[in-house]
């Protein structure tokens, strides 16, 4: 038999690291699609953030988180549009351009949270979804069937994403302008409408990873909610070597380490709570040295803006 | 789509700077192929970009069958029935055959893929074309022949009636050649129009019906294929006659510069390439080896100027062992090098021609005072060079990659030949250099022969080896398979090519 306190504590460890895998995948595979296509948006930390804030703010008026998910989907895909006049239209250095894009939401979300909402109050999230027969199960209920919508939305995407990539004409070009954006080009392909399109997709899914931290997972907002999470999801692009499930399991390998240490800080399990905090971060970089040696199959293109006749 | 003729009529178009095509008229009719012939820098690129759709015309205007029509994309000129090869192949590498075939097209499925049926028909158009190509491979494994002949069913594919080919045999094996010229035939049979363009003469004079000669963006002339020559057609692109022989004197001395001893090199795969190979070249000599590439040549030149590890045997220049040395002391031995690999290993292409003038000197007085630059001695010297080898460049701070194949070739020949060297190893160096560009630097080589450099050339161009070298030494498989003199008949040297004869010396 084993412990029930432990039995309870890895519950509620791998429950919560399918919960907060969530924003991981949302931000995470949108990234995939931008990257794929040659893009490198390291701005999706600052398209969280604002989205984040704004799902907060209108669930904050109206109470209903469905009003909030469309407004922060909305605010990434303005912000994917930018980004997308930043690197396509503009040409602009996408490393820089990120950093821009990032400084600029983390400044504007705190902006208006500390102008419309002032002090720290949480708000009516999505549910958790109630599964006849399943919810219920021993063990495996709590671990997989009492999650929100977000959570299943997150983890049906990653299937969605590949399929689309791999077995879809328009996949086909996003993989194509992320490697050879001429030969696209002389096959009368648009590369800056793929890339548009990809970066857009991708604002509108870091848009609802923002959400579901402020409506879904913590009901609150504050300042640097997201705290890095958009920055890991890039690097577990690299990490997951651009293929969505991939990617996926670097998502959750992050979460469970995420739920690991708080977790063991709840439970009063004695590790330096600097340490645990740690834990995630220094295993990005752990990540991006394992990623470093996948460079062969890396898009061709990527952070190179394409134009005719060079 | 239909295609019985094509033309363009009057087509002008300017870039900053230079005018690429000037009032150009050029037309193609089904069942033939007509050949665009010029030099780098000609405006034939141009010309066919602007029939594909890529670049818009200043001025002028495309018929097809008689009537004008816009092209305004490439989409607009695959719908008119318009395909094109490009020059530098334009596919996805890491995508399979099929995939690169089926990219852009609508699919039966919208928005699925149905990678099936287009190979099923890929396979058809493979097997009545002779085009023989797995559907499934990825095109980065494929040799570069077979990845032409995916660019070629690409076109196919979008039932393109007429088929630009831009230099198409540039980078291919004589073998390749051949058979390319096969399909191209096959292609005219069936009522394609074909347009063929290349600066190779004798290509010309085998595959063209028809051959249009442009000199800077102008046309200086249609003929006729059976009614000229390559006499005439190289007048005509240069706009004199071309020297393609060369009286040498005797070698004087019996000085010698280069000893190579049983050397033996791997490949960057680490099997043997370079076995057991011994050589010498003496000074005021030009030694030509001769080969079908892929024989070890480039390793062979690799490790004498010391950027490939020799695994055993001696090199050894003017009496100094140089083996395995690093490549500074062998330059400061006095060893030039021309590579194979003009824009990797020739040159930087983002520096400006004056920085690539002094890549090895730039150290070194008059050129730097202890860490310092002086920046007017490296302009003067620079724009000597620039001078005296005819690179012909806007301004010495023009980046090198804009510049042409024969001109870059030039300026790294000025860098080289500058240092007064005594061993000079030139590989390839006019491959993909135009005729004008050719002569020049076959001239500069003899000169520098006569100067009493020791001169290794390594070319698969049977022709060039033929006029210049005083020895041809043949190289099979690793091996030097025969030294032989140049009045050796051709067929002979192509028997040790072809690893069937060997020559005892
Ligand atoms: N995209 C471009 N921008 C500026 N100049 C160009 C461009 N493409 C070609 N040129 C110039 O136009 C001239 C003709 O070039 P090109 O058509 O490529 O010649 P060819 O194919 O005969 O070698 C050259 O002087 C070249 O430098
Ligand atoms: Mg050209």
């Amino acid at each position: 038999m084993i412990d029930p306190f432990l039995l309870s504590m890895l519950i509620t460890i791998l429950a919560s690291g399918i919960r907060f895998a969530t924003s991981y995948i949302f931000a995470a595979i949108g990234e995939t699609f931008g990257q794929i296509s040659g893009v490198l948006n390291l701005g999706v930390e600052g398209i969280m953030l604002v989205a984040a804030y704004a799902a907060y703010f209108v669930v904050l008026q109206t109470n209903e988180p469905g009003l909030g998910l469309l407004a922060a989907i909305l605010v990434g895909i303005v912000m994917g549009l930018a980004t997308a006049f930043l690197s396509v239209t503009l040409k602009a250095e996408q490393g820089i351009s990120g950093i821009g894009v990032y400084l600029f939401g983390l400044g504007l979300s705190d902006l208006l949270f500390r102008v419309t909402v002032k002090s720290v109050q949480t708000v009516k999230g999505f549910p958790n979804i109630h599964i006849p027969a399943l919810s219920d199960l021993p063990i495996l209920g709590p671990i997989f069937f009492q999650h929100n919508l977000l959570v299943y939305a997150a983890f049906a995407l990653v299937p969605l994403a590949w399929f689309v990539l791999n077995k879809t004409t328009f996949g086909l070009q996003v993989r194509a302008v992320g490697q050879n954006p001429e030969a696209a080009d002389t096959l009368g392909i648009s590369v800056a409408r793929v890339r548009y399109t990809t970066l857009t997709l991708g604002g509108a899914l870091s848009g609802i990873a923002g959400a579901s931290l402020s409506i879904a997972l913590l009901n609150i907002f504050q300042q640097n909610l997201t705290s890095g999470q958009g920055f890991i999801a890039v690097a577990l692009v690299y990490f997951g070597a651009w293929q969505p499930f991939r990617v996926m399991l670097g998502c959750l390998l992050f979460s469970m380490v995420n739920a690991l240490q708080l977790t063991m800080q709840v439970n009063r399990i004695p590790i330096p709570a600097d340490i645990a905090l740690m834990m995630p971060y220094i295993l990005t970089i752990v990540a991006l040295i394992f990623a470093a040696r996948q460079l062969v199959i890396q898009p061709a293109a990527l952070t190179k803006p394409f134009e005719r006749g060079e | 789509m239909n295609i019985q003729h094509v033309q363009l009529r009057n087509i002008t178009k300017r870039f900053p700077g230079v005018l690429a095509n000037d009032r150009v008229n050029f037309d193609v009719r089904a069942g033939e192929i007509h050949a665009l012939l010029g030099e780098n820098g000609a405006g034939k690129t141009t010309l066919m970009k602007i029939l594909y759709g890529l670049y818009q015309a200043d001025e002028g205007e495309i018929l097809i069958n008689d009537a004008p029509v816009r092209i305004k994309s490439p989409s607009d000129a695959m719908r008119q029935g318009i395909g094109m090869v490009h020059q530098h192949f334009q596919l996805v590498p890491p995508f399979t055959v099929t995939e690169n075939i089926a990219l852009g097209l609508r699919s039966a499925r919208e928005p699925m893929l149905d990678l099936d049926a287009v190979g099923k028909r890929l396979r058809e158009l493979a097997s009545r074309y002779g085009l023989h190509v797995d559907p499934h491979a990825l095109v980065w494994q494929l040799a570069v022949g077979q990845q032409q002949r995916v660019e070629i069913l690409k076109a196919l594919y979008r039932d393109a009636a007429l088929l630009i080919l831009d230099e198409p045999t540039a980078v291919l094996t004589p073998q390749e050649v051949k058979e390319l010229f096969v399909t191209l035939r096959r292609l005219t049979e069936t009522g394609h129009a074909l347009i063929f363009i290349s600066h190779k003469l004798h290509e010309v004079m085998q595959i063209s019906d028809r051959v249009t000669v442009l000199r800077d963006g102008r046309v200086v002339g249609t003929v006729a294929t059976k009614h000229t020559n390559t006499k005439e057609l190289a007048r005509m692109m240069v706009g004199r006659d071309v020297v393609t022989s060369w009286d040498k004197p005797p070698v004087k001395t019996d000085d010698q510069i280069l000893r190579i001893e049983k050397l033996s090199a791997l490949d960057d795969k680490g099997l043997p390439a370079v076995k057991n190979l011994s050589l010498d070249v003496r000074a005021g000599e030009i030694v030509g080896i001769a080969g079908v590439s892929g024989n070890g040549q480039r390793e062979l030149a690799e490790t004498l100027v010391g950027l490939r590890r020799a695994e055993s045997g001696v090199v050894s220049v003017a009496g100094r062992d140089l083996t395995n040395h690093d490549p500074a002391d062998i330059i400061a031995a006095g060893v030039a090098f021309i590579p194979e690999e003009r824009m990797t290993m020739g040159v930087i292409r983002d520096f400006t021609v004056q920085e690539n003038l002094i890549l090895e000197t730039h150290a070194q007085p008059p050129l730097a005072r202890k860490a310092l630059f002086d920046f007017d001695k490296i302009a003067a010297h620079a724009s000597q060079l620039v001078r005296e080898y005819d690179v012909r460049t806007p301004t010495l701070d023009t980046p090198v990659k804009s510049l042409s194949g024969g001109n870059i070739q030039k300026l790294i020949l000025a860098r080289e030949l500058s240092r007064a060297p005594r061993l000079l190893i030139a590989a390839q160096p006019t491959r993909g250099v135009d005729i004008g560009a050719t002569e020049y630097i076959h001239k500069r080589l003899i000169e520098q022969r006569a100067q009493g450099t020791a001169i290794l050339l390594i070319s698969e161009d049977l022709d060039e080896v033929l006029a210049l070298a005083d020895r041809i030494a043949v190289m099979y498989e690793g091996e030097i398979v025969g030294v032989v003199p140049p009045n050796t008949p051709v067929d002979q040297l192509g028997l040790m090519m072809a690893g069937a004869k060997r020559v005892s010396s």
